[in-house]
């Protein structure tokens, strides 16, 4: 077969499947990969902006760059990358795509990156098994995988892969990690008013660290923070 | 009506700004105080960034060219602002961060609160470049103490002779990375010592409240448990009734009666588009080093044919920024931490102040290390290169799966950084001025900026990346990238981008070398003041901020005594 015309019927296949809009859930069919669902994230949003900020928001939102076979793409490696089969959920329940859309708008650097990266993932996919990377088995798109997922694999043909791997990869872990899933997944605990008072007992102990009588001596006590500071003429704190 | 002539028209509500402003309008004067940017409340729901998640904001925290440090970060403004640009002579390569909002800059800024020393002050008397200053510690002192009362500053007396004591708040304890620092810096005998950030660990006051400890200063404290210069100085002073608060307005020149006297400034309203005038006895340009340099220069007249307060041709000369590079190591002690919150005040707890003060060294001036690591809250960014660190241990770098849930965790926080900030030698040659060709877009002419650093800085970036790697090093961490060599000037920053620029209308007794005397009084125009980081002769390897406040009481208080004296 000639290559450039699987290529261009590649781009037609897509559009032969079924768009499945549901609410709280974008659903994209594709064929063989039959129907891939993730949790829509909002696209309004309050956090302080300048009216300028608000009207780049807005403007990115509206805009749309992807065709839906790159958005397919996008979201069956960001679920290969972090899957749903873990009890804090994977890519696709914290809207990966969604993310991955917005972030490549808003970062004209990624949008050729992403966009030829998922081209050549598909050139890759039809030499080696005929159909393009979403219309291969799972297996077979994990053999892909497989071999762009490590950049210590020299092979040259395999670069421009890696490259975009490694690109997807960082998109989705900090996509996921920005995310509540991710937080619970990590177990952060900051982000909120507290008193902080040194690095727990135990730890210490456990790194072998400690804090010397000089030092602290030097450092808040924290039942004294709520007494007004009064100093004498030397500089000495005296409350 | 009559028209309204005040007492004192202050430009720009920065740290300089801010501080005049509440010394004067204390004092009962009738003040203006002028801002480019908006009116800005970090406490308001519309304008808040603080404690949010990065969830909240579709990009998660990750920058853009209107918030180049973050899209949670509060400094609105940046290194490019639309319909104001600026313009590079040569190969220069200057960064000009703006803040346009109440405050400025201070919205943003570190805290790192440092008094410069009694050295700092006559560093010409020492090493025989640059010059010194036309006062000195002594002189300073009284306002350091003023200052710190006033503002509260957490730290600690250490009996430093360049770095002096002063009236502090108890340091927060260390956080875990910062206490393999202090073991790695003791190692290798390096001072370490608390931070000083002028961040409330202590009640000062009923006013303002007390940290809480969230780590994020940088998006400004809806408290007011840090300091910026709105929340501090400026919102109690507009209960008083003496000051009126212009914002959105974009001030072009002073303008000057026909002896060469400041009658007041003319200002473009950006809501507008349209030009008005504001009379007023003094005026005090805090505009920040350059945008003052730069309404200098455009006050042309028949008495100033070459602008304002630039008769001797040295407005806008000695700009100069604080030297940077930074390095950051990889902590294999720290892996698969045990998670708490450790957000701690913004930034670091620690730092270790310069500590080779007369050694035989190939560059003169000095040095301070800030330390950063830590189990931050993810924002944009975090997850990136997810398992780098597995090439140290033997482990495969990549792959895909569940398992990187493995890695995130195995290297959250597992990292300490170095940032270096020093000190440079002002140069006769290093300026901004105005751009004969190109206006902003109303119509004012630009700045044009032109600098190069000298061999002295470069080659105490060289000394830099031998301390940092040393440091980390003994800290027990592997350094990441490859050292920076000469070719990459040994990682030194561009000028500017420290945010550090000062110099431009330097103070002096001699009216041939020097903008003005040492109250920020132009030598050529009695009065007009500068009460921003312009007048530094020198800018020690300490940051600006603390300095800019005690001379902008310094001058504050100047100007009441000449008003009293009836000289203004």
């Amino acid at each position: 077969m000639n290559r450039r015309e699987t290529l261009k019927s590649l781009f037609l296949a897509p559009l032969a499947g079924t768009v499945i809009a549901s609410s709280g859930c974008g659903t994209i069919a594709s064929n063989n990969a039959s129907r891939i669902t993730w949790a829509r994230l909002p696209t309004e949003y309050s956090y302080g902006r300048t009216d300028v900020e608000k009207l780049t928001d807005q403007r990115l939102f509206a805009e749309t760059y992807f065709r839906e076979h790159e958005l397919v793409t996008i979201a069956v490696l960001c679920d290969i990358i972090l899957p749903n089969n873990h009890p804090n959920g994977g890519a696709l329940d914290a809207g990966l795509p969604d993310f991955v859309e917005f972030m490549v708008k808003d970062r004209e650097q990624y949008k050729l990156p992403v966009r030829g990266g998922i081209a050549w993932l598909d050139s890759y996919s039809i030499e080696k098994f005929g159909p393009d990377f979403i219309n291969i088995s799972e297996a077979q798109r994990l053999s892909i995988c497989n071999e762009i997922a490590y950049p210590d694999n020299q092979a040259p043909k395999l670069q421009a892969g890696i490259s975009f791997f490694s690109l997807m990869r960082n998109l989705t872990l900090t996509g996921y990690y920005t995310t509540e899933l991710g937080f619970r997944d990590l177990d952060y605990m900051g982000n909120t008013p507290n008193v902080w008072d040194g690095v727990p007992e135990a730890v210490l102990r456990r790194h072998g660290k400690y804090y010397d009588e000089d030092w602290l001596s030097k450092c808040i006590d924290q039942s004294t923070r709520d007494i007004v500071a009064e100093w004498d003429d030397d500089m000495n704190l005296v409350t | 009506m009559a028209e309204q002539i005040y007492d004192a028209i202050i430009v720009g509500s920065g740290a300089g700004g801010g501080m005049a402003t509440h010394q004067l309008a204390n004092a009962g004067l009738k003040v203006a105080l002028i801002e480019a940017g908006d009116f800005y409340d970090p406490a308001d729901e519309e304008q808040r960034t603080q404690l949010r998640y990065p969830w909240e904001s579709p990009r998660r925290g990750a920058s853009t060219r209107l918030r180049p440090f973050g899209d949670y970060n509060s400094c609105i403004g940046g290194w490019e602002l639309d319909g104001e640009p600026y313009t590079q002579k040569d190969d220069t390569e200057f960064m000009w961060w703006r803040g346009r909002m109440l405050g400025g800059r201070t919205n943003h800024w570190g805290r790192i609160s440092l008094r410069f020393g009694p050295l700092d002050f006559k560093r010409k008397d020492i090493d025989g470049l640059g010059d010194n200053w036309p006062i000195g510690y002594e002189d300073i002192s009284p306002y350091y103490d003023k200052v710190d009362k006033l503002i509260g500053i957490f730290g600690s007396n250490e009996g430093l002779y360049n770095d002096p004591d002063g009236y502090f708040l108890p340091a927060p304890k260390p956080r875990l990375h910062e206490l393999y620092y202090i073991d790695g810096a003791r190692k290798s005998n390096v001072p370490v010592i608390p931070a000083r950030k002028s961040i409330l660990t202590k009640r000062i006051n009923n006013d303002r409240g007390i940290c809480f400890y969230c780590g994020q200063c940088s998006r400004a404290c809806g408290i007011h448990a840090d300091f910026s210069s709105s929340t501090v100085l400026i919102y109690p002073s507009l209960n008083g009734g003496q000051v009126d608060l212009l914002t959105n307005s974009m001030v072009r020149e002073v303008i000057t009666d026909e002896e060469g006297m400041a009658t007041g400034v003319r200002y473009v309203n950006k809501r507008n588009q349209r030009e008005y005038e504001l009379k007023g006895r003094t005026v005090i340009l805090a505009a920040s080093a350059c945008s003052t340099a730069r309404i200098l220069l455009n006050s042309k007249s028949g008495q100033h044919e070459s602008g304002l307060g630039n008769n001797s041709d040295n407005v806008g000369r000695y700009l100069h920024d604080s030297t940077g590079a930074s390095r950051a190591a990889f902590l294999p002690d720290l892996m698969d931490r045990d998670i708490y919150n450790e957000d701690g005040v913004g930034g670091m707890h620690v730092y270790s102040p310069w500590w080779l003060e007369g050694a035989n060294l190939d560059f003169t001036r000095g040095y301070h290390l800030e330390i950063g690591g830590g189990m931050g809250m993810p924002s944009y960014g975090f997850g990136f290169a997810v398992n780098q660190y597995n090439q140290y241990l033997g482990d495969r770098v990549g792959g895909y799966g569940n398992q990187l849930r493995d890695d995130i965790r195995k290297f959250y926080g597992a990292r300490l950084s170095i940032a270096c900030r020093g000190e440079s030698i002002p140069q006769y040659t290093n300026r901004c001025e105005l751009d004969p060709t190109v206006v902003d877009e109303w119509g004012i002419p630009v700045l044009r900026f032109d600098y190069k650093w000298t061999q002295h800085e470069i080659n105490q970036a060289r000394h830099m990346q031998d301390t940092m790697e040393e440091l980390l090093e003994a800290s027990g961490g592997i350094v990441l990238g490859n050292k920076p060599g000469a070719d990459q000037n040994y990682g030194l920053t561009q000028p500017g981008e420290i945010i550090h620029e000062v110099g431009t209308t330097r103070m002096g007794t001699d009216p041939s070398t020097s903008v003005t005397n040492e109250f920020g009084q132009l030598h050529d125009v009695k009065n007009v003041f500068v009460a921003d980081a312009g007048t530094f002769v020198s800018q020690a390897d300490k940051n600006p901020t603390w300095t800019i406040l005690a001379l902008a009481w310094r001058t504050s208080d100047y100007i009441i005594d000449q008003m009293k004296q009836r000289n203004l």
